[in-house]
């Protein structure tokens, strides 16, 4: 039996962060394989609702992703997303997720390196903190 | 407060009579004693059904969104904090609200009362200042009025309220010495285990009746997020996790919103202490923006705005 290997969703802006990932792509840049990318026009569009479905169908962790505050390509998505990422990290912690579940990050479409980095962080800490136990949904989906 | 009921029929039975108003929304007597009923009087010889007593503690503000007409509204400290949130919001103008501000003394939480008549039922409620008596078939309690309170209204920081065109009474001194944060700071006291079945104990009797959502003057979406089916971001069964997803959500939506006016806990009918989760984005929301909701009028809520030096706690 292998070892156990997480499954990560991340939600990576389309100007920086998913350029950052393209980037460390082409510059053969080792990141860990765990990582399913979704991408979205802005971290402004990630809706906790998305990263709640990620973890009920059974993600065991998730990593949203954008412009660094002030390059956002809409000029200011991402001032509204951490806002709206940081009270949402907030109360997941409170009602008892575990920490290390949720990871934000800034990478822009130059840094490869960044981006492999924060991967490999997130990999990491998400292996760590082990299999998700909580917000899976058990019993089959009914419309 | 209970000398309000004579005010209110005047500014009603003024307003209607002048033409100033199409609708005034208040109380009635409820045909049980400690439930009131909200009211909307549309002439003037409605007036005299309004009524005002410690049993008003559902939010009136709930009435207002996408309102055509002219309104005037009954309003304590929370209800006119709402208003402020509607206004924000553009859910009705100020130019068709009249707003009668009741300084309010916190209002009666009738599960206390009758958990504490042990099965015996109260036939009428009578408050004087300071105490209830409460009458039924052989009984006769008087009972201390503040041991009697909302939980809401014991720790509330805005009794008098904070937008107005008229009062219905003197302004009441605020509460000051309150720890408004008790009971969250206890629960991040918890490692992440316990917090976990914390939660997943406070939400077990929920029957996903949605009376919280319906009772809450914010909740005005056409479509609310648990009635979207596609996508359906919360499945519709009792499974644990769509429950949570459920409360979780709720209290999301109001953050930063909600007035902490207890109105979802009072509708609640199994009794969930549902605040317990939107206190803790009121608290956050406040340490972290500075924001206190409903105060000022031209401030913008909170997740509408951003300041370019906003703390990131959690971003790599």
């Amino acid at each position: 039996m292998s070892e156990w290997e997480p499954k990560i969703v991340a939600f990576l802006c389309n100007w920086c962060s998913y350029g950052g990932a393209d980037l460390a792509g082409v510059s053969r840049l080792q990141y860990p394989a765990n990582i399913r990318i979704i991408r979205v026009p802005c971290s402004g569009r990630v809706n906790p609702k998305f990263i709640l479905a990620a973890f009920r169908h059974g993600a065991d962790g998730v990593w949203v992703s954008g412009c660094h505050p002030g390059d956002c390509h809409y000029i200011e998505g991402n001032y509204y997303a951490r806002r709206k990422l940081t009270l949402f990290h907030k109360l997941l912690e409170y009602t008892g997720i575990e920490p290390g579940r949720l990871h934000f990050s800034w990478v822009s479409s130059a840094e490869a390196t960044k981006f492999a980095e924060t991967a490999r962080q997130v990999v990491e800490a998400v292996k760590a903190a082990g299999p998700a136990r909580h917000f899976i949904k058990k019993q089959a989906e009914v419309a | 407060m209970w000398n309000y009921t004579e005010k209110i029929r005047e500014a009603a039975e003024r307003l209607l009579a002048e033409n100033r108003v199409d609708v005034v929304i208040g109380f009635r007597k409820g045909t049980l004693p400690l439930m009131n009923e909200p009211y909307l009087a549309r002439s003037v010889d409605q007036v005299k059904q309004l009524y005002w007593d410690g049993n008003c503690g559902i939010n009136l503000a709930n009435y207002l969104p996408k309102r055509p007409d002219r309104v005037a509204i009954v309003a304590k400290g929370c209800d006119s904090r709402n208003i402020v949130v509607h206004l924000q919001e553009n859910q009705i103008q100020r130019e068709q609200l009249y707003i009668l501000g009741a300084p309010c003394h916190g209002m009666l939480d009738r599960r206390k009362i009758l958990a504490d008549l042990k099965g015996r039922e109260p036939l009428r409620v009578d408050e004087t200042d300071g105490s209830v008596k409460v009458v039924g078939r052989d009984f006769e309690e008087t009972l201390d009025r503040s041991s009697y309170l909302q939980e809401n209204c014991g720790i509330c920081l805005h009794r008098n309220p904070v937008i107005y065109d008229e009062l219905l009474g003197d302004l009441v001194a605020e509460q000051t010495d309150v720890d408004r944060y008790q009971d969250v700071r206890q629960v991040e006291g918890k490692d992440a285990e316990q917090r976990w079945q914390y939660f997943e104990d406070l939400i077990a009797p929920c029957l996903r009746c949605y009376a919280c959502r319906n009772a809450c003057p914010l909740c005005y979406c056409p479509t609310c997020f648990v009635d979207e089916a596609r996508p359906q971001w919360v499945g519709k069964s009792l499974d644990r996790t769509d429950t949570r997803t459920f409360h979780f959500l709720r209290a999301f939506h109001v953050a930063g919103r909600c007035t902490d006016c207890g109105a979802c806990e009072r509708a609640c009918p199994v009794g969930i202490k549902v605040r317990q989760f939107t206190k803790k984005m009121e608290k956050d929301i406040k340490d972290l923006y500075g924001y206190e909701v409903g105060v000022k009028l031209e401030e913008r809520p909170p997740l509408d705005t951003y300041k370019p030096g906003d703390p990131e706690p959690f971003f790599k």
